[in-house]
């Protein structure tokens, strides 16, 4: 056979198999998938991963950083969710509690109909800041595993708590008493 | 000749009808069709196999939209617009997500290349009279003289 075609299909395999190597490298490296939950699991403060997104109802985009200096409670929600029906009552007492001191809470609405997201807030009644990412960017970020889920965020945007499924009072209670401790 | 303009008759009616059939489904699309055309974002299955609140909800919207007279691609867009263009089964033939069609095709013709060529180089190894050429070895001129003269007796 041709030596030189022979060394031509070499050097293809070749770089086939480096160019997906190199994908898969970059997938894990920069993928970001379940890298704040995995991080929190492993004991570390892993830093929020800072998304600009748009206001619910209306209005322009609101990004996490304008929340820097403060404890945030953020909270991935969907109108379909059942449990979010369920903790929302809660997480707007609590906010109302906390209102006016160093502590922000943020819905995201994950994974929805706009109109729905909209509805919801009305019905419930929710006064705190959400922001609307119905193709679900923040999701593989943050490593959100199913709604609702509660991230709470130190004063230098480090997640120090994390709840799965609805959250009790004392959880957030807890989770808010460790974002304003960490320093 | 007559095969001919039957064939070509035959293969003008079918484009026509799958035509007039895609027309009809663009403009009056069932539910059947957009729920194996688009996916659940949750599950990550077709809506017709998934029962996820999320699913529901969008086959409830599908319906709504065809019962106000929505075309399939406007239905289509208004999922893409909420969902982006993971909520479609089929990746759009635009944009990045051409890769997903174009790298198959690539991939294919570069298999039939990679085959041809080696191939090619088989059948001109075995022409040229290399190792592996398949031609008899040749006789003895003597030997062969003795083998036709043994041969002549059996005639």
């Amino acid at each position: 056979m041709n030596t030189r075609v022979r060394v031509g299909a070499q050097a293809v395999a070749v770089a086939a198999v480096i160019g997906l190597l190199a994908l898969l490298v970059w997938k894990v490296a920069f993928g970001g998938d379940n890298a704040v939950t995995g991080s929190l699991a492993g004991g570390d403060r892993p830093q929020a991963p800072v998304f600009e997104l748009a206001r619910l109802p209306d209005g322009g985009d609101l990004s996490l950083d304008e929340f820097r200096g403060k404890a945030v409670v953020l909270n991935f929600w969907a109108s379909w969710c059942g449990p979010c029906k369920e903790e929302t009552p809660l997480l707007e007492r609590t906010w109302k509690r906390y209102r006016g001191e160093d502590v922000v809470f943020v819905g995201v609405n994950v994974k929805d109909f706009r109109g729905d997201a909209v509805a919801f807030l009305r019905e419930y009644g929710v006064t705190y800041p959400n922001v609307y990412d119905g193709k679900g960017w923040t999701v593989g970020r943050y490593g959100v595993t199913g709604f609702p889920e509660t991230y709470f965020l130190d004063a230098q945007g480090r997640v120090v708590f994390r709840v799965a499924g609805p959250v009790e009072a004392e959880d957030l209670d807890a989770g808010i008493a460790r974002a304003r401790a960490s320093t | 000749m007559r095969l001919r303009a039957a064939l070509a008759l035959v293969t003008a009616l079918a484009a026509l009808v799958g035509a007039a059939a895609a027309g009809a489904s663009e403009q009056r699309p069932t539910p059947a069709e957009l729920e194996s055309e688009l996916v659940c974002p949750v599950c990550e299955s077709t809506l017709d196999t998934s029962n996820a609140p999320i699913a529901q909800r969008m086959k409830a919207v599908i319906r709504q939209r065809i019962a106000e007279g929505r075309t399939k691609s406007e239905i289509k867009a208004e999922f893409v617009e909420q969902f982006g263009t993971s909520v479609l089964a089929t990746p759009p033939k635009r944009g990045f997500d051409l890769l997903a069609w174009v790298f198959p095709l690539v991939g294919a013709a570069l298999a039939v290349a990679v085959v041809g060529t080696l191939a090619w180089g088989w059948s001109r190894r075995r022409t040229d009279g290399g190792p592996d050429a398949g031609a008899a070895p040749r006789l003895d001129p003597d030997l062969e003289r003795r083998l036709d003269a043994e041969l002549a007796r059996f005639e």
